[in-house]
């Protein structure tokens, strides 16, 4: 058992270091830009999660009676915009990679923590810029911005909503940036690449992704900026242009995105797995590898979205084979995650329940991927409710669901309380069930033949939508709650002290919460990742 | 697993207890690590770069491998003689900036100055330049939008050559000014007498920064200005 | 009587239907496999294995290589399978047969136009008749639309400023939604209407029943005269430009040296971007027609040349000019 003193908080720690707003809005500790990270991207979370409610609400009837037309493209248009852009991106490498990053390599802070700082006003600069495009009007042209009609037909505040994501991206690229260095050029002595743990490599996959990708976003929306200004051609048929052109550059940036939004969760499960089994990851090294197989592969593959856009049909065959393909190192991930619960020491705890379900969701996500990249049923099911609920399986029933653990896992080492195990627990639940009763419902709707981005409907499609809202509030209620209990347990959580979860880690041999400079002394590495034997017999 | 050295053990880089370095950030364990540090993130930065100007390249080769004949004819309308001259200059700037990185390492306060304020005058030179080609296009109505004119049966297309033209050439016009803001602060620091043998990393990386700026006109050039040229 | 107020699959009607619901439940197979193996691992190893001991760690476990191998190697080729069915059924959908009932489409926000070959015009709404291959070529006169039909199974964007192409064989007589599934717009999710499906027999009586519309191919011919086409593409291929006898769906030998077949979509572009598409042993001096024919004028146009297309091309050598 543990030992019976009871804990307390260390005296001196990174959130009481130093008092006052200047120390925290001038801040250069990569823990507190964690958490300004993180108040931030909650609060766009809720606004981006209230424009779903309004749609789902809409949505409970066939006709169009709660908000006009106009109105609910700008909400679907912003509720992409909002949840890609200012939460899912950012979420878990900009919270918990900043946070953990150079605690699990054993450094002192990142490679450059004025970037660090600087990545977070970017951010907040792109977030503002979003939230003006919203308040002052709208955008109403899909998070994707197609043109010509973004370029010429729409008549909404399609620039300074392009502009918004624009200065987003550099956070996205500077964080991304700062990760590659530290990762390469600050690892404690003895800490070699095959020594790390697994969600480093997954941090590491994503920023290079972020790096390679995010300015080819740049330059697409540059362009739609400068098209819709100045009334040039470059993308519309009018004018001598190919609208194809943006979609291949859009997507080039917006597929490895998706890897973006995944890769990170997949590491957390990593994380928690090993640590709520006791156990090796089973596979380390090729679970390692598979992150950075997805991100190269996932370069590859953006014409899938075009496969009924007027393409080839030799061009659709190579990037549906491609498509195939980089489905199999997240299968092989999933194998490996289901293998290491094999004689390992299992704990259901609440950060375990979320690591689980997202292994489930995922699996389905995954697995519908298979659907669309198949090209025979994908030309039924594009731009219908298939896509939609394919998607939200992946981004939040496996994203979000990572990032909710990371959250349960850490918030003792960011805090240094615990929450009431039992309300997580209960959390974990309504989430799983909201969850899949707001989305299963949505693939049988797609391959009934509902289109996307409908207001409206026929009546033979409302009995799965009312499903799928009903679904929607409980969801809506599975957030809320950790919102709730988390807050709480900063006043009235145990102290957490150490390492509640006996968990390998560098992080997990510092005080909760750490120190301004984490370590007093850099730590030495000596062993693998994960060593659950040689931690033991330290830990007696 | 991972362990933390425990205090008896002699501490790997023990915080506040190696001479301070004046220049050696606090979560850096020795100069070496940083200036490594820093020269690999601007080697990242530079990939986005390219990565950012390549959505242009990308757009812009397309269009050309798909109406060559128009974006020969529009080629054709730029001032080729100001744009070599152009590659002349920013060419030779890489060259003084380069003299100024090695200036640098040895601490060559004076030659410093002189080297990166010769990159500023070039740089200058070639902005200014380029500006008098865009006043010139303005006056030829080849400036994108409801004036456009151009001889030729396809007008269309040759108004994309311009956009295309514009935003290539503005955007690394762009990068130029910020340059000169690099520069600028590399000279205040040379002024103050930061650098030395010991260190001089800034001047390192915005020399890697200038010669990238340089890289991507190496390739604008021929691309926008040559194209059909031998006809 | 539940299936009307709660459907969970879509209707057959098309020759292509049962081929994608088959893909489509060979994925779903394969997918409740792969779900059912995980969620049911999870459950008994969480199980089997729940932590007993406060200090208990998972056992060493050793090997396992050939279980790796194993899966992905799997994987690798369901996936190969999926691949091939699913390209297998896509090219179908790509290569629609030699002999199909042509139909024109423009897509304009928020409603399609539907124009037969002999002069009928619909808007939203389709007839055809079953058991017959049609075949519509479509556009846009602004943005980005798209024609799905999912009791077909078929979909296609349509786009501004070229001809995209899908085709069908309808199946079974009734009543079929289409819905615009690109987004267009305010009114996207308005943008939908039928396809009537009718007996062949019934077909044609709608067809003769009554329409005062010319033919597209005579409405073409008429803008060949009334546009002046007819003053340098002479039939005898003695004027400024070259005869348009025989042309349709023959290669056509341009100024660079390459060939190209005469489709529409080449019609197209030579009616409103000449500068491109310049003939071998002609000056390049035809004016574009854009602006100056709408999208349903240029349809009659090509289906005007199109009906050349039997006509032998004039004989004799090319004038010199």
């Amino acid at each position: 058992m543990e030992a019976v003193e009871a804990l307390t908080l260390p005296k001196t720690h990174y959130l009481n270091a130093e008092y006052g707003i200047r120390s925290w809005l001038l801040t250069t500790d990569h823990k507190r830009i964690a958490i300004l990270y993180l108040v931030s991207i909650t609060a766009f979370f809720a606004v981006g999660a209230m424009f779903a409610g309004i749609m789902r609400l809409e949505l409970l009837t066939p006709a169009g009676d709660l908000v006009s037309d106009d109105t609910y493209n700008k909400l679907f248009t912003m509720h992409g915009i909002v949840m890609i852009f200012l939460f899912l991106i950012p979420s878990i490498p900009a919270v918990f990679g900043n946070f953990l990053v150079p605690m699990m390599i054993g450094a002192r802070d990142l490679a450059f923590p004025k970037i660090n700082l600087l990545s977070w006003y970017v951010y907040v600069a792109g977030a503002l810029f979003t939230l003006w495009a919203i308040t002052t009007g709208g955008v109403d042209t899909g998070w994707t911005f197609y043109t010509p009609f973004s370029t010429t037909a729409s008549n909404s505040n399609v620039l300074t909503a392009a502009v918004g994501v624009f200065i987003a991206g550099f956070s996205s690229i500077l964080t991304g940036l700062n990760f590659i260095v530290t990762i390469h050029r600050m690892r404690a002595p003895g800490m070699t690449w095959m020594r790390m743990p697994l969600f480093l490599w997954a941090i590491y996959a994503t920023a290079l992704i972020n790096v390679l990708g995010t300015p080819v976003l740049a330059i697409t929306l540059l362009l739609v900026g400068l098209e819709r200004a100045f009334h040039l051609g470059i993308f519309n048929p009018a004018y001598g242009g190919d609208p194809l052109l943006f979609q291949h550059l859009f997507w080039f940036y917006s597929h490895p995105a998706v890897y973006i939004m995944i890769l990170p969760s997949m590491g957390v499960v990593s994380e928690l797995i090993a640590a709520f089994t006791r156990h090796r990851i089973f596979g380390y090294k090729i679970v390692a590898f598979s992150s950075l197989a997805i991100a190269v592969f996932g370069f590859l593959v953006w014409g899938h979205h075009m496969f009924v856009a007027g393409i080839s049909m030799y061009s659709a065959m190579i990037f549906s084979v491609l498509s195939f393909l980089v489905a199999i190192p997240s299968a092989i991930k999933v194998f490996n995650w289901t293998a290491t619960l094999y004689k390992g020491s299992i704990k259901l705890d609440s950060p375990m329940l979320y690591a689980l379900g997202f292994i489930g969701l995922f699996t389905v996500g995954g697995l519908t991927g298979l659907f669309v990249a198949s090209l025979g049923v994908d030309v039924h099911v594009t731009d219908t409710y298939f896509v939609v609920a394919h998607f939200h399986y992946i981004m939040v029933g496996g994203a979000l669901m990572g990032y909710l653990g990371a959250m349960h896992f850490w918030w003792p080492k960011i805090t240094g309380r615990m929450y009431p195990e039992i309300w997580a627990k209960l959390a974990a639940l309504t989430v799983f069930l909201g969850f899949n009763l707001t989305f299963f419902p949505q693939f049988i709707l797609g391959y009934l033949g509902m289109p996307r981005r409908y207001h409206a409907y026929p009546p033979e499609f409302q009995a799965l939508n009312v499903l799928s809202t009903a679904g929607a509030s409980v969801l809506g209620i599975g957030y809320l709650m950790p919102l709730v209990y988390l807050l709480l347990s900063l006043k009235y959580g145990k102290v957490a002290g150490p390492n509640p979860w006996r968990a390998t880690g560098l992080e997990w041999q510092t005080p909760s919460p750490p120190p301004t400079f984490n370590f007093d002394r850099t730590p030495i590495v000596t062993g693998p990742a994960y060593d659950y034997e040689k931690q033991e017999i330290r830990l007696g | 697993m991972a362990d933390v050295a425990s205090p008896q053990q002699p501490p790997a880089s023990p915080v506040g207890e190696t001479p301070h370095e004046p220049h050696l950030a606090h979560h850096f364990d020795d100069m070496e690590q940083q200036r490594e540090a820093a020269t690999l993130g601007m080697w990242v930065f530079l990939v986005t770069e390219l990565l950012f100007f390549g959505g242009l390249f990308a757009s812009y080769m397309i269009y050309r491998i798909w109406y060559p004949s128009t974006f020969g004819v529009a080629s054709r309308q730029l001032n080729i003689l100001s744009g070599a001259s152009m590659t002349v200059i920013l060419i030779t700037s890489s060259l003084t900036m380069a003299l100024a990185v090695h200036a640098a390492a040895r601490g060559r306060r004076t030659r410093i100055l002189g080297f990166l304020g010769l990159t500023l005058v070039l740089g200058a030179a070639f902005v200014g330049l380029k500006f008098l080609e865009y006043y010139h296009e303005y006056l030829n109505h080849h400036i994108p939008g409801h004036g456009f004119r151009i001889e030729g049966t396809d007008p269309n297309h040759a108004q994309i050559f311009f956009s295309l033209y514009f935003a290539m050439t503005g955007l690394h016009a762009l990068h130029m000014f910020i340059g000169f803001g690099v520069i600028l602060t590399m000279m205040y620091m040379a002024w103050r007498n930061y650098f030395s043998e010991k260190w001089h990393t800034p001047v390192e990386i915005a020399g890697l920064y200038w010669h990238f700026v340089d890289i991507i006109w190496i390739f604008l050039f021929p691309l926008l200005y040559l194209v059909d040229r031998h006809r | 009587m539940w299936p009307r107020f709660f459907p969970v699959f879509p209707e057959r009607a098309s020759t292509m239907a049962g081929r994608v619901d088959a893909l489509y439940f060979f994925l779903i197979g394969v997918s409740v496999f792969f779900v059912v193996l995980i969620a049911t691992l999870i459950v008994y190893f969480a199980f089997r294995y729940r932590r007993r001991a406060a200090g208990e760690i998972g056992r060493p476990v050793h090997g396992g290589y050939a279980l790796e191998v194993l899966w992905t190697a799997v994987p690798v080729l369901l996936t190969i399978v999926m691949f091939f069915w699913g390209a297998s059924v896509y090219f179908s959908m790509g290569s629609p047969p030699a002999d199909t009932l042509d139909i024109y489409v423009v897509a304009k926000q928020w409603m399609f136009k539907f124009q037969h070959l002999a002069g009928q015009r619909e808007i939203d709404e389709l007839h055809v008749p079953a058991g017959r291959a049609v075949k519509l070529t479509m556009t846009s006169e602004d943005v980005i639309h798209d024609l799905y039909v999912p009791a077909f199974r078929i979909k296609a964007d349509i786009l501004p400023g070229r001809y995209t192409t899908i085709w069908f064989t309808a199946t079974r007589p009734g009543t079929y939604h289409f819905f615009c599934a690109e987004y267009c717009g305010t009114r996207h999710s308005g943008m939908t209407g039928q396809v009537v499906v009718m007996a062949p027999a019934d077909y044609e009586a709608w067809l003769s029943g009554g329409t005062t519309e010319t033919s597209m191919a005579s409405a073409g011919e008429k803008l060949f005269q009334d546009l002046g086409c007819v003053t340098c593409h002479q039939a005898d291929g003695q004027g400024r430009g070259p005869s348009l006898q025989g042309v349709f769906g023959h290669p056509v030998q341009l100024t660079g040296g390459q060939s190209v077949t005469a489709d529409e979509a080449y019609l197209r572009t030579c009616i409103l971007t000449p500068g491109g598409t310049n003939v071998a042993g002609y000056q390049p001096i035809m004016p574009s027609f854009q602006g100056v024919v709408s999208e349903d004028q240029l349809s009659q146009l090509i289906e005007y040349i199109k009906s050349l297309a039997s006509a032998p091309p004039p004989q004799g050598p090319t004038p010199k000019r």
